[in-house]
Order: structure tokens, then sequence, then C-alpha cells
């Protein structure tokens, strides 16, 4: 058994596998076999946020079942992460397994950043706008974000900056939400849609080819705008860039 | 709690009982306490009214860009003069910590803060709620037999809709707040409370002024309009009998207060009319007169990125021959204060900054809200007061998080969102689709063996069914976007695939 377990979203487990694979081939990269127990599911997030904290504390349970034996859980979203790391607390109080696992529930760009202190190397010729995904922003910190005063960082841009060929293309708007928000996206789908345009088009205004993050559900939501617009624009998650630059 | 009780000049006895008085306890106003809220049968309940209103602000694509971009001017001022500001975080933290002690003895700086006002000479009433407050006023303006009354911007009197209660008691009341007084003159709501009329673009103006004020028709020059608005309020100025203000900061050590303005309204309402009431709620109220100096300093700079706002005037008391009333107003402020997780909310000093930043406020406006206050401080306060009536507010937010991170004091703002959300959730106060949604969707989740049947079986299906079918009407998702394409395989089918087991 590895030390590290993967911890692969509902929804990139069913509708973006590619982003699973890479994920596993990008810590494989750097010698880290990653251990996926079968048992997983949900963080429970959708639940959560839609008001529905009981539905959501038996999946924030399981969740702490399968992955409290691991030293490292490593997730590919930002989002879920968060949930876990975040807001268990207010699912399951007084539990005591929360307090360990928000020690080691890393978002994929933050492990290799702060604990593998992975240096990507490879070559990813194309223009990329950053889509900075808000849990990760401003609940993982992730990146200093453009409200507070702090000295600027940003992990995420940290490992992409480091392909050759790679052009980060500036944003008029830095980190404001696509409108994605989850049940939001359907419960409030005027706003939502209006600002994943705006997000858009943002990016299409700094030239990018291609919009990365480090949360496929922002990038499904900026995708299916693109895809029913027909626009050229793709959308890949940061773990899909990475393992493809440094094959 | 006592309804209410009126000090006059100098008598200590009427702050005699304020220290022993508890904190109060939850009293439902129009709504009930958050522990017996009703179900969602009730007919005050209001579950969609966000969107619904939201949806309709952006149906006008060029108003909707218009206005986000008119509001996101004032985040981007806000960041360049903080980015000027090497302190600007320890202050964010030093005036959270300011809020956060004078919380934790609201009742003591409260009452140090009336005895001083006392001996300045002004006289202090405390309303439990919205009906007292007005009432206050009301028998102060009506001992004094005034008809016509002058108002300086104040969102606790919108709060408690101060002006069309006296409009029923035949007084008028004149906003002399330049926004105020548009939207006063339109007969609605502020849609913002630094920027109260940013709905408006000046043509809107223009028209109003020409059918309220006698402008010109086709007038949209934004200082002819201004210069009108100035000389119709200068006449309400010179006529008024009595001038009402807000508070910005209420100073215990000293008993006098604070007022900012962008145009010396304040001033104008206070020292031309002999009487001048002030309205404030009790979170109003700072421990010393040097803590202005963490306040004043990110007030204006969070709310529209001036470095101060133009007038910030200072009242010890009543101004010779002159007459002081400070009102002091809970308002379900208590019943915030006694619930630690929402506690924050009450350092909120209404700049507006969370609105500005907010990237549904700047694309539903105000008015989507339904409230006095919008955008996120106003969602999560307004459910205290009636959480059936506004139910939709906690969701109207993807839980960016944007606003907490502006909020010059720090209220934890989009973690209220979320706890709000959990407590609509356990009163049923969550629509019908969410709770069934969530129901099914947590229940099939929580078995990995039914998790992975319904997503082999809806992998399967959906590449297979009729676009029509699947791009239905109640399909939100898919009105203005694809759904992510099903592959054959799911990741873990495939990694177990590869890992050869």
């Amino acid at each position: 058994m590895s030390d590290v377990a993967l911890f692969v979203p509902c929804y990139i487990d069913q509708f973006y596998p590619q982003v699973g694979l890479a994920t596993v081939d990008l810590l494989e990269r750097f010698g880290i076999r990653a251990d996926f127990p079968e048992a997983q599911t949900c963080c429970g997030q959708p639940m959560a946020n839609s008001g529905c904290f009981a539905d959501a504390a038996p999946l924030a349970k399981k969740f702490l079942d399968v992955f409290s034996r691991y030293r490292y859980v490593v997730c590919p979203s930002g989002s879920c992460t968060s949930m876990v790391r975040e807001h268990y607390v207010n699912l399951l109080r007084g539990e005591p397994k929360i307090a360990a696992m928000r020690g080691k529930v890393y978002e994929l760009c933050e492990f290799l950043h702060d604990v593998v202190q992975a240096k990507p190397r490879g070559r990813f010729p194309h223009r990329v706008g950053l889509h900075q995904s808000c849990h990760g922003l401003r609940e993982l910190r992730l990146a200093s974000g453009s409200e507070r005063r702090i000295a600027a960082f940003d992990k995420v841009r940290d490992l992409l900056a480091g392909l050759e060929g790679i052009q980060l293309v500036e944003l008029a708007r830095q980190d404001e939400c696509c409108g994605f928000g989850g049940t939001f996206a359907v419960s409030e789908e005027a706003i939502s849609c209006a600002m994943g345009k705006d997000r858009i088009a943002d990016h299409e205004r700094a030239g990018a080819e291609v919009i990365a993050g480090a949360d496929m559900s922002c990038l499904m939501h900026l995708q299916g705008l693109l895809r029913r617009q027909q626009k050229p624009l793709r959308v890949m998650h940061v773990a899909e860039v990475l393992a493809e630059a440094t094959t | 709690m006592r309804a209410t009780h009126e000090v006059h000049i100098g008598s200590a006895e009427g702050t005699k009982g304020v220290a022993q008085r508890p904190i109060p306890s939850p009293v439902p106003t129009n709504g009930a306490s958050p522990n017996q809220l009703q179900h969602s049968s009730h007919p005050g309940v209001q579950l969609h009214e966000h969107p619904t209103k939201a949806a309709a602000f952006v149906a006008n694509d060029a108003r909707l860009h218009w206005h986000d971009q008119a509001v996101w001017f004032l985040r981007g001022k806000r960041d360049r003069v903080s980015s000027a500001f090497p302190e600007w975080e320890q202050l964010r933290a030093l005036g959270s910590h300011i809020k956060a002690h004078t919380l934790s003895r609201l009742a003591e700086y409260l009452e140090q803060f009336e005895r001083n006002a006392l001996a300045l000479g002004a006289r202090v009433h405390w309303a439990l709620n919205a009906e007292e407050h007005n009432r206050i006023v009301h028998s102060i303006l009506a001992d004094h037999g005034v008809t016509r009354v002058v108002k300086s911007k104040s969102m606790l009197t919108e709060e408690c809709h101060l002006n069309p209660y006296l409009e029923s008691q035949g007084i008028e009341v004149v906003d002399t707040d330049l926004g105020e007084r548009i939207v006063q003159l339109r007969r609605e709501a502020p849609s913002h409370i630094v920027m109260p009329a940013i709905h408006l673009k000046k043509e809107d103006i223009g028209e109003l002024f020409h059918e309220k004020l006698g402008a010109p028709p086709g007038l949209s020059d934004p200082k002819a309009l201004t210069e009108l608005a100035r000389q119709h309020l200068r006449e309400k100025f010179l006529a008024a009998q009595a001038g009402i203000t807000g508070v910005n900061f209420a100073i215990a050590e000293t008993g006098g207060f604070v007022v900012c303005t962008n145009e010396g309204n304040a001033d104008l309402s206070t020292a031309l009319p002999p009487l001048h009431i002030a309205c404030m709620g009790i979170e109003k109220v700072v421990p010393r007169a040097k803590d202005l100096g963490v306040f004043l300093r990110v007030l204006a700079r969070s709310a529209t990125g001036q470095p101060i706002t133009s007038y910030t005037s200072h009242f010890h008391g009543p101004r010779p021959g002159g007459e002081l009333h400070i009102v002091i107003v809970d308002n379900g402020r208590s019943r915030i204060l006694q619930r630690e997780e929402y506690r924050r909310s009450l350092h909120c000093i209404r700049c507006g900054a969370c609105m500005n930043t907010c990237p549904v406020y700047r694309r539903s406006g105000g008015h989507s809200y339904g409230v006095t206050v919008p955008g996120p401080i106003g969602s999560v306060l307004a459910p205290h007061l009636n959480p059936a009536a506004h139910a939709s507010l906690p969701f109207a937010s993807t839980l960016c998080g944007s606003c907490s991170d502006v909020c010059p004091v720090k209220v934890d703002l989009h973690h209220q969102l979320l706890m709000w959300r959990g407590e609509l959730g356990r009163a049923h106060l969550v629509p019908i689709e969410k709770r069934l949604g969530s129901a099914i969707g947590g229940w099939i989740l929580a078995r990995t063996w039914a998790y992975r049947f319904f997503g082999k079986v809806m992998r399967r299906l959906l590449p297979r069914l009729p676009r029509a079918l699947v791009y239905n009407r109640w399909n939100a998702w898919g009105r203005q976007r694809e759904l992510p394409e099903a592959p054959a395989q799911s990741f873990r089918e495939m990694y177990r695939r590869r890992r050869g087991n």
C-alpha cells in the first residue's frame, strides 16, 4: 500500500477520466505511485452547497473512512479539497478524524508544489489563460489573489511557468469567478451563464488558445458554453497540460 | 429590554439599568426565530426570488455589462488605492479585532456612549425594532411640530422604512444624498448602499428630472443634472425644520459620533434646521476616538477608492440653541450577536466593497435581492429577520469568496452564506428540486455499488438518447451549455485496466 491516496472527484471519474489518468501519470513522473481506493465516491459538496447537510454528512463520513489511513490524500480539484479541509467540520460536528484529515488532504498542484516540490520541465508551446478556481484560490490559498495586499505568489502558475514555449496570457480580471458554483449553475442559470460568457470573453481578448485550470468543474461549465457557441478555445485541466508537456 | 426610554439632558437616571440589562433574548420580528422556521408551504416563503429577478436583469445584455463595468470600476479603484498602502492587511486585522472586542462587551460600550452623549447634551432613545424606531422619530418630530424634514443617507432608516412611515403621518421627508433623492423621486429602493442609484444611467436621470424637477427634455449632462438637483435640494434644506442623519461611528469614550458623506449633505441637514435626529444600529459603537484612525482609513478606500470621504463630520452634542436626539436601534442585531457563527457580520461598516466585487451582484443588480442591503452582506443579514422571505439570498452566490477577501473588517461572508444554506435546509426552506436531487444523489453516492451502477447507466444512456429529449425544457444546464460528452469508460474502469487487475 502506498501512503498516498488519489481522490478522483465523481464528475471527473464519470465524465473526464483522462484528467484522472493525467493525474496518475503526473504523480508517477515524480515518483509517486498513488493508491486509488475503490470505495470512494463523492466528497458531498453538491449536497452541502445545496443546504442539504444531512445528505452530505454520510458522504463526509464515508470519505473519512476510506481515506483516513493514508498519509496523503491528493485530489485534482481545489473545490473538493476545500470541502474536505474547510467544511467537513460543519457537517460532522465533533468527528475526531477531521482534524488529521485537514492536514493530509491536498489539491494536486498544492501537493506537487509544496510537498513534492516539483519543478515540471517539458514543452507546451501554446498561449494559455490560467483560470483561477475560486475555492483553490480563496479557500486553499493556491495564490495570493487580487483582493489581498500580501506578497504575490501563485502555485499553479509556478508549475506551468517552467514549461518551455508556454505563454501565460494576462487577463483583464485575473481571478473573477466563472459562475459555475455547483448547483448555482442550474438554480441561477442566467447569472451563471452570463458570468461564464464574460470569463470566456476575457480569455479570448487575451489571445488564449487554451483555458487551463485546477478545477474541472469550472472548466466543464466553460466548455459547455464554448461548445454550444462552437468556439475554438479549448479547456484543459492543469494535470493534462503538465502530463502532456512532460511526456 | 425596555420598550423605549427617553433620557433627558444630564439625567443619570435614564442610564441605570442598562448594565443590568441582559442581552435581549431572540425576538422574532416579522419572521420566526431560526429554530422555529415556517415550513415552505407558508405564504411568505420566497425560494426563487433572486434567480427570477436576476434572470430579468440579465435579459438586457447591454445594460448588464454596463452595470457590471460601472460597479467593477469601483473595485478597480479600491485595488489601486489599497495597493499603495503597505499596512492594508494589518488595518483589516486591526479593524476586525476592534469590532470583535467591541461586540464582546457591546452593552458596556453602548452604555458608556449613552452616558457621554448625555453629558454632551444629547438625548438618547433606545428602539427594539423598526416600528419602535419609526415611532420614536415621529414622536420627536411631532413634539416639535415638524412637517418638513431633510435626511442624509442612512441605511438604517431605509431598513426601518422610515420614509413611508413619516409620509403616512403627514411629514415630508426629503433625501438629500443625490443618489438617494433620485431613487426617492422614482419611488424605489436604493440598489447599492453607497451608490443608491448605480443602476441608473444619466439618461434615466435626465428623464426623471424632466418629469419631476422641470428639466428640459433630453438633458443628460451630469454637471447640469447635478446643478439642477443642487438648486432643488437647497430649497428643501432651507425650508426644513429638522434634519435626520445616520451614524457611521459612535464613540463610546466621547459620546460623539461621525457621519461620512461625499456631498456635505449631512452637514447642511444638521446646520440649518435646529433639530437633529441621528439614527444608529447598536453595532455602530467603537470604544475610542483613536479607533477612527483605523476605520476611516479603510472605509472610503474600500467603498469607492477615495482616500477618505469628502466630508467626515464629527458631532459632539447639539449645536448651540439646537437639540440632538440619538436613536439607538436593535432591530434583530442582538439576535445575530448571540449566534457565534454569524456574529462577525456585525463588524460590517457598510462600505459596499462586497457588492462591488461580487460577480453575482454586478450582474443581477441590487434590486434583485429585494432587501435594503443587497449583495453578500445583505444576503447574510436578511435571513436573520425573516428566513422564509429571503430564503433565496444565501444561494445567490457561487461562494467564490471574493467578498470575504475585500471586506475591510474581515467578515467571513461566504462561509456565513454556506452556514445559512445549511440552516435553511434544516428548515425545509430549500427549493424542492434541490432537496430531491440532494436526497437521491446522496443516497446513490453513499453506496459505491449504486454510484458505479448509475454512473454506467448514465454514460451508456446519454449518448444514445435523442438530443431533444436530453435538452428538454427542464434541463437548465443545457439551455445555453452543452453537457459534457459521456465517455464509454469511467476513470476507475480505465485505471483498473491499466493496473491490470
